[in-house]
């Protein structure tokens, strides 16, 4: 089989592959089933790097680069996995962790949250920086869903589904640092907001119990972010 | 065979959930018991805790004085100290309070939402519970204090993951948890 025109030739963890012009190395990494962890990353949606789990160690780089925006270059040699990115990694997600208030066992996600189960896969068994606990608000102004702000780790899938395929740019980041957090139109509460359409869809991408959607308990509380490549797909068919 | 190991098991700022967890072992439990002495623990009736002990598991987080004089002496006297369940690993339900800090905390459940001296009291909480151990602003894992052995989360910990890591323990070894237990 002849390569595509254009495509980029690189090793990764030591075996020679391609990748498609533009390719990022998690898109190529999970082609060659090769694990990366990400937690922002959705299929379906643009990448922008938020969660840092993604990071890989690029031969000649200065530092460890986020797979999910890096795209493939010819002769790289990435290396995904290694003691210092097991490290990084544990590291981030204790951050992450210590950074709002995740109490799994109360939380509407418990069992079905991609945080937990990340935390999990990764051997996390206790976080060793200090917890925050900072006092933060929830919003369960709008009709149909909530917005817990202790449970956000501010990954922008709920901007990014928004506004990229629901096209309403209802979500958006505000603040900076410690500081940051997700707000509906001018920071107002949810169920005033001009824009939202109520799609959900921002529901059914959110990694953890930071939004969900009202009177769901037990069992239905699972979220189902498949629709994205689907209408994705649909779309550049049209 | 060898000689039996010590164990003890604790309860601090924790609801017992895990120490049930532990009980749900059912006869599996009775198979293990050959292999230890419960020398301390809420299921038995030892008001000292032991010069020496083996194995402790310390359910719950450091919530006030007393909980803290308790984990550092029992850390002086354990050779491997087990954080048993998310309070004692997180601080978890335990330390749902810290975002409101714990006068605030007292004043709704024993102030505004019950009946007694404390309805109406003016001043601070804590100086009318003053035969109470009091309450620090914040809960917190025991990690933050004492130097913990191994970590076994879960709210509670299955009965199996606790079987796993007390197994692993009486055959001498410091139970391995990452990748198989989860939070919650």
């Amino acid at each position: 089989m002849s390569a595509a025109p254009g495509a980029k030739t690189f090793v990764i963890d030591g075996v020679d592959a391609s990748a498609t012009p533009g390719q990022t190395i998690l898109s190529a990494a999970r082609e060659h089933n090769i694990f990366i962890p990400t937690l922002c990353h959705l299929e379906g949606l643009g990448d922008v790097g938020a969660c840092r789990l993604c990071l890989v160690e690029v031969k000649g780089a200065r530092r460890l680069l986020p797979a999910c925006t890096t795209r493939v270059d010819e002769g790289m040699e990435v290396t995904t996995n290694s003691p210092r990115l097991a490290d990084y990694r544990q590291m981030t997600m204790q951050l992450l962790f210590a950074e709002r208030n995740h109490v799994c066992s109360v939380c509407v996600a418990n069992n079905h949250c991609e945080m937990q189960s990340m935390a999990t896969t990764l051997g996390m068994t206790h976080v060793e920086v200090p917890y925050r606990f900072p006092a933060l608000t929830v919003d369960a102004s709008h009709e149909r869903f909530t917005l817990d702000h202790n449970r956000c780790i501010l990954c922008t899938r709920c901007v990014r589904v928004c506004s990229e395929i629901e096209g309403a740019h209802t979500w958006d980041v505000m603040g900076r640092g410690i500081q940051s957090k997700v707000i509906t139109d001018l920071d107002q509460p949810w169920g005033t907001s001009e824009t939202c359409t109520s799609c959900g869809k921002c529901v059914q991408v959110c990694p953890t119990g930071a939004l969900f959607q009202k009177n769901r308990t037990g069992e239905r509380r699972g979220k189902d972010p498949s629709f994205l490549p689907y209408l994705r797909t649909m779309r550049e068919e049209l | 065979m060898s000689e039996k190991k010590t164990l003890a098991t604790v309860w601090l700022d924790g609801c017992s959930g895990c120490h049930m967890s532990l009980l749900d072992m059912d006869e599996r439990l009775i198979t293990l018991s050959s292999q230890f002495d419960l020398v301390y623990s809420p299921l038995v009736d030892q008001k000292i805790f032991p010069a020496h002990v083996d194995i402790t598991l310390v359910e719950g987080a450091i919530g006030n004085t007393e909980d803290l004089e308790k984990i550092h002496m029992i850390r002086e006297r354990t050779r491997i100290l087990v954080a048993l369940g998310d309070c004692a690993i997180t601080g978890n339900v335990s330390a749902l309070r810290n975002a409101c800090g714990a006068e605030a905390m007292l004043r709704r459940v024993y102030g505004e939402s019950a009946h007694g001296p404390a309805q109406n009291a003016t001043g601070k909480m804590q100086d009318i519970f003053v035969q109470l151990p009091r309450l620090f602003e914040r809960v917190q894992p025991l990690h933050d204090y004492v130097s913990i052995d191994a970590f076994v989360p879960g709210c509670p910990p299955t009965a199996d993951t606790i079987h796993f890591a007390l197994s692993e323990l009486l055959a001498g070894r410091v139970p391995d948890l990452s990748g198989v237990a989860k939070f919650g």
